[in-house]
């Protein structure tokens, strides 16, 4: 079990309010990924759901049980922190065993419990060897190890992968959804990378300046963003933003159009531009092209190879479909 | 060719500073060794020739020998373990944030920069004299007998002198230790179900070893060759004559330069082989 409620939980930190009333359900099971900019409060929240900071107002509660008050240990939530938090002077065998012995098991259900984690997580042959003889990879699953043999109601991850290079993150992101998909217990992931929050994710939070923007899964996050911030935020290249006369056109202060779904053309098209810098992925090619009475360059994703030269004239066209449009408080208009 | 020039320029550069330091260590040393091996008497005949290893089998067959080592090994003992344990309780509660932080923290050094002799004289005048003294008003306060710290308890009461001056030492240390221990490693061990103290013990304790190991190490290599507390306190009586007093006392108040030497050459191999125990130790846990 591992149902999460968050009712009207707030933060100050002194006199700055970094989280405003807030209200989140977790279902048991889910994966959650809490995603916003750095500064955005989402690692305070995690933190508050541990129990690492206390609430200002608000009540949290784990399986219906009131929580609020209740000491981290006492929450059945395992923790997995940025930095692992290993114990250096321990192997990481005493460190995959630490919270069982905290628990007062005995010495024989300890090592079945370690053995059985250290298979999971392929740390076997390394059980002995102390947390400063590992690789980051192996010390990020020794972190994760510790959080298991505890067994809890739900897994808290603070930006586990964000020290690791990045053709690990993607090996250990896939592991972490693995174990997401063996386990079935609920995941409470945060990250800046919405990346990860896209690949990773059940239901994606979308946070800003403490402030839940839009809460929902990664299709409905991508397809329909509830404003222009959540639109901006998800999706990689990131949308492109247009005002002014190319907003009136279809009645909204502003639209936005994902570089996928503007196509090109050498001859004829809605909009004309001057090719930028064109980054070539073998895959894609990502365009950037300077429209007249628009400041940024305009992001345009083709598949495959493109072969515009910098300073070439260009036709762009958005798929009329996929336009979204947005008022002048920044919210989607249907 | 370059790096042949730089390295002979650095060499002929480095040559006063090292010959200064190797005239500063080797001379008395050398005079040291010298002295032990004659009949030196300054005031009853001078220099009366070689007597081979006779100063060395006098000085360790006189009687006041072991207890001398005994005492030091007690103060050195006693000292350190005072300086750790109140340490690093100390640094614990000055790591906590507290209002008045910076001035607590300057104040909890002060007494390291006291000198030794003034220090000690403050304790025997202000605190332990058994008329005028703070403790004794404070027993009499409580119509109990005042204690006669010097003489009754002289070598509990330089112990707690001699801590007095290096507890701001082993804080300092310890405090900065404590600093540096990743707070997300103690935010873990909460989540993992440690309660405080097993935090303390499991988690600050392990941080803490490599701080204590060399806390040790240079306190006992200071705290070996204490002097000026027992000088101005007891003057070695009341059993408190350590090694580095009777040496004192050999060379000055019996006039025995060759004696006192001999001593010396004594205090420095003890010194060297705490060392070198120490050493072994503090380099199994550095290599960690």
């Amino acid at each position: 079990m591992g149902q999460i409620t968050l009712k009207q939980i707030t933060k100050s930190f002194g006199d700055v309010q970094v989280i405003p009333p807030l209200d989140l359900q977790i279902e048991d099971g889910e994966f959650v990924v809490f995603v916003g900019p750095s500064g955005c409060g989402k690692s305070t929240l995690l933190r508050l759901i541990a129990g690492l900071e206390d609430t200002s107002s608000g009540e949290i509660s784990i399986d219906g049980r009131d929580a609020t008050e209740v000491p981290p240990a006492k929450r059945g939530l395992a923790m997995v922190f940025q930095s692992y938090a290993l114990y250096p002077h321990m192997s990481v065998r005493k460190n995959i065993a630490f919270p069982l012995r905290m628990a007062g098991l005995d010495k024989a259900e300890q090592d079945k419990k370690v053995e059985s984690a250290a298979s999971v997580l392929n740390l076997t042959d390394y059980l002995e060897r102390r947390p400063g003889q590992l690789s980051g990879g192996q010390r990020q699953r020794v972190a994760i190890g510790r959080a298991i043999v505890r067994e809890p109601a739900a897994f808290l991850f603070d930006e586990p992968l964000s020290n690791l290079d990045a053709a690990l993150r993607v090996n250990m992101r896939l592991e972490i959804s693995e174990l997401h998909q063996t386990l079935e217990t609920t995941m409470i992931y945060v990250t800046h990378d919405q990346v990860e929050a896209m690949t990773m994710a059940d239901k994606i939070v979308v946070l800003q300046a403490g402030i839940i923007e839009q809460v929902g899964s990664p299709l409905e996050l991508y397809h329909t963003p509830r404003n222009r911030f959540v639109a901006g935020f998800i999706g990689s290249p990131k949308m492109n933003f247009m005002m002014g006369a190319f907003s009136s056109e279809y009645d909204a202060t502003t639209i936005g159009v994902r570089p996928e779904h503007i196509s090109v053309s050498p001859t004829d098209g809605k909009w004309k531009g001057k090719v930028g810098v064109s980054e070539h992925l073998g895959s894609d090619t990502f365009l950037y092209v300077d429209v007249e009475g628009i400041e940024d360059p305009v992001t345009v994703r083709s598949s495959g190879e493109v072969s515009f030269r910098h300073g070439d004239m260009i036709h762009l066209t958005p798929d009329p479909e996929k336009i979204h449009r947005f008022d002048n408080q920044g919210l989607r208009i249907a | 060719m370059a790096t042949q020039h730089s390295r002979s320029a650095a060499r002929f550069m480095m040559a006063p500073a090292v010959i200064l330091l190797l005239g500063w260590m080797l001379i008395p040393l050398t005079m040291t060794l010298i002295f032990s091996f004659k009949k030196y008497l300054p005031l009853r005949g001078g220099d009366l020739g070689w007597v081979g290893f006779d100063n060395y089998v006098r000085f360790v067959s006189s009687s006041a020998f072991w207890p001398s080592v005994q005492t030091t090994l007690i103060i050195v003992g006693g000292v350190l373990l005072i300086t750790i344990i109140f340490g690093v309780l100390l640094s614990i509660l000055l790591d906590q944030p507290m209002w008045g932080q910076g001035i607590v923290r300057i104040l909890v050094i002060a007494p390291f920069f006291v000198m030794p002799t003034v220090s000690a004289l403050v304790w025997k005048n202000m605190f332990m004299d058994p008329v005028n003294g703070l403790f004794a008003h404070l027993w009499k306060a409580f119509g109990a007998q005042p204690i006669e710290w010097l003489s009754d308890l002289s070598l509990f009461s330089i112990i707690l002198i001699v801590s007095w001056q290096w507890l701001p030492f082993a804080t300092l240390i310890l405090l900065t230790a404590i600093q540096s221990l990743d707070s997300e490693q103690l935010e873990a061990a909460e989540m993992d179900g440690a309660p405080p103290l097993s935090r303390f013990a499991f988690i600050i304790l392990p941080h803490l070893s490599r701080a204590i190991t060399i806390v040790v190490l240079i306190q006992t290599i200071f705290l070996l060759a204490i002097f000026a507390e027992i000088f101005v306190t007891t003057s070695g009586a009341f059993g408190t004559r350590t090694l580095t007093y009777l040496i004192y006392q050999r060379v000055l108040e019996s006039q025995n330069v060759g004696l006192g030497s001999a001593g010396g050459v004594y205090a420095i191999i003890l010194a060297n082989i705490v060392a070198i125990f120490l050493m072994r130790i503090v380099g199994k846990n550095l290599d960690t």
